[in-house]
């Protein structure tokens, strides 16, 4: 990796300006656009995970929390960094991390910005798992969550076999996908009505999707689970922005379309039905992150990475709030993202609303 | 043997044959235009040769082998097709959506190589749209958002090329530009194509090779002089017709007879193009 890159700068606009790189054995090119974008979420989900580290009921400095990552740091700000508040800090990075890319999936292959996980269901599918698991089985954590993938993995197929007519077409997806997702949010509401007090109380709690009660357990589980699923869909990346441009345009590309988009399905249900197993159905993150991420980045189609680091930012920071903005009650981090998320409707109503 | 034949093909869609025993061995080096009224599995065959449709019996033959023997991508780098409708991605640039067409030689690692950026110049330049590198397509004309199309499939950098009906939602000025695009890239650079057209004196004007369908049958095929006929006019589009000759090409020219009994219709119905099978949109 000797020689120097050969970088071309055509005289386009900033936004969709591309620049060539080109070393030995390797060529790509980059807009700098979205590498300058990338480069400050990621600053910026550094920031927020620091401080999410270092605030709370106990303030840390900076220089504390980096001696405790360090291991230089021993007895309580030991304990309170990486005992008590890593876990959780790590999570929301990856949670949001992993729903901005199920999001982005998903839009992407329905090509709507309503495509997201938890519009079409299987998030709710995932909660009946879990509510069933719950108050009928009385099972623990560890069936719960399983039982969560496998309601969110259910849904999927039954979502993904009624809208499937020689080929899954995004719009009959998003379409079936609400209304399973309605059918399944009364049976929810049915079983915890008809259920014990204490028992709907639990079951309300991990419905609006929290992060309050993660530990290292829960980290190790999702961290294996992501470790697998975040570089397959970077590895379909390249084939799934083709197939944006319809099926026939990418097949001919040499694209292999059905089995193509039945392996992001795959994928994008995993990267959602892990967080939803683990921490409740977190609503918005995976439906907002890939519209503001591809606005930031102003790329054409669906970003990956843009989307990835977006969803953390978001949850990193509705997680904050969440648990410092009523001080003496952490909320679930759902109930800040239902915020951010409506807000989002808002102004896209509000904006397409002055457009026409 | 030709590059690309059809050998006793069945083809259609579920359980609806539209083809049976199909044959037709593509001329290499030609530039061949199907014509046929609608629904007579032109665009059927079109998609059988460029592999998005698996025939049910019989096969495609591709370079001496079946299409289907193929991976995906190494079809891609020996034939490229402009498929009916396409979706350009929001606010992509032209050039970016002709740098796709470079996806089935990239690999992971060799992404953009100067081969690739020199394929993609040449490609912008013989469809006439390097001024237009650095706009969004969706601010385009049909007519060079057609031609960046075009462009993208000329990047794929393959011998053999499939037009399905290429000149459809645009005007005669832009259908003629286009049609003079497609004889340069067959005679000066030496690429066969294939193409699904409507308009029959396009056909005989631009066609070295017509390939005449009805029915799922291939009814007539040959030189646009021997084979565009009154006779063949009437048996494969049920419309009376004169043929003459082209005063300008001296190809055949096929003048509509107009229904019996008026002679002289100032407005003659066109039975058969009622309508341009406006495919149905694949997003929404």
């Amino acid at each position: 990796m000797s020689a120097p890159p050969a970088a071309r700068a055509a005289g386009t606009p900033s936004a969709t300006r591309t620049v060539a790189l080109r070393l030995p054995g390797f060529s790509a090119r980059v807009r700098p656009r979205a590498v300058l974008v990338c480069g400050i979420l990621a600053s910026v989900v550094v920031v927020l995970f620091l401080v999410s580290l270092a605030t709370g009921d106990y303030r840390l400095t900076l220089g504390q929390v980096t001696s405790a990552l360090t291991g230089h740091a021993d007895g309580l700000v030991r304990t309170i960094v990486l005992d008590w508040r890593l876990p959780r800090a790590t999570l929301a990075l990856l949670f949001g991390a992993a729903l901005g890319l199920g999001g982005a999936v998903f839009q992407s292959l329905t090509r709507n910005p309503l495509g997201s996980p938890d519009i079409i269901g299987f998030d709710t599918g995932a909660y009946t798992g879990a509510l069933v698991v719950m108050l009928w089985w009385h099972g623990g954590i560890g069936q719960q969550t399983a039982a969560a993938v496998v309601g969110g993995l259910a849904t999927a197929c039954a979502v993904y076999l009624l809208a499937y007519r020689r080929g899954v077409q995004g719009f009959r997806l998003v379409i079936v996908g609400i209304g399973v997702s309605a059918m399944l949010g009364a049976f929810n509401t049915w079983l915890i009505l008809t259920s014990r007090l204490q028992d709907a109380m639990g079951a309300a709690a991990f419905g609006a999707g929290s992060l309050n009660e993660v530990g290292y357990g829960q980290l190790g589980a999702a961290s294996a689970v992501l470790a697998v699923l975040v570089p397959a869909v970077l590895a379909l990346g390249r084939r799934m922005r083709l197939l944006e441009m319809g099926d026939d345009a990418a097949r001919q590309l040499g694209v292999p379309a059905e089995p193509t988009r039945l392996l992001l399905v795959a994928v994008g249900v995993g990267l959602t039905a892990t967080v939803t197993a683990i921490a409740g159905p977190i609503a918005f993150v995976a439906l907002v992150a890939p519209q503001v991420a591809r606005r930031l980045v102003a790329s054409p189609g669906t970003t990956l990475v843009g989307s990835a680091l977006t969803g953390a930012v978001l949850l990193q920071s509705a997680d904050w709030t969440a648990q410092h903005l009523v001080p003496t009650t952490p909320l679930p981090v759902g109930v800040v993202t239902v915020v951010l998320g409506g807000s989002y409707f808002v102004w896209l109503l509000v904006k397409e609303g002055l457009r026409s | 043997m030709t590059r690309l034949q059809v050998r006793d093909a069945s083809l259609g869609y579920d359980r609806r044959l539209i083809s049976e025993h199909l044959d037709l061995d593509v001329p290499d080096g030609a530039f061949t235009v199907v014509v046929g009224p609608n629904a007579c599995g032109k665009s059927t065959l079109l998609r059988a040769l460029a592999r998005l449709l698996r025939p049910s019996a019989g096969s495609v033959v591709l370079d001496g082998r079946d299409i289907h023997t193929y991976r995906a991508k190494e079809v891609a780098r020996r034939l490229g097709l402009l498929p009916q409708s396409s979706v350009a991605p929001d606010g992509i640039t032209v050039e970016a959506l002709v740098a796709r067409g470079r996806h089935p030689h990239q690999r992971l690692l060799q992404q953009w190589t100067t081969h690739d950026e020199d394929v993609v110049r040449e490609a912008l330049a013989a469809t006439g749209v390097t001024a237009l590198a650095d706009r969004p397509v969706d601010e385009l004309s049909g007519g060079q958002r057609q031609r960046v199309w075009v462009a993208m499939a000329l990047a794929q950098e393959t011998d053999l090329l499939l037009l399905d009906e290429p000149t459809t939602f645009l005007d005669v000025a832009h259908q003629i530009e286009l049609l003079e695009l497609f004889r340069h890239l067959n005679v000066d650079r030496g690429r066969t194509l294939v193409a699904v057209l409507h308009d029959l004196n396009h056909a005989c004007r631009y066609a070295d090779h017509i390939v005449a369908m009805a029915d799922g049958r291939v009814v007539a095929q040959g030189a646009p002089a021997e084979v565009v006929t009154a006779e063949l006019v009437h048996d494969v589009f049920g419309l009376p017709a004169h043929v003459f000759a082209d005063p300008v090409s001296g190809t055949p020219l096929v003048v509509p007879a107009g229904p019996p009994g008026r002679a002289f219709a100032p407005e003659v119905p066109r039975p058969d193009r009622p309508e341009t099978a406006t495919p149905e949109p694949a997003v929404v």
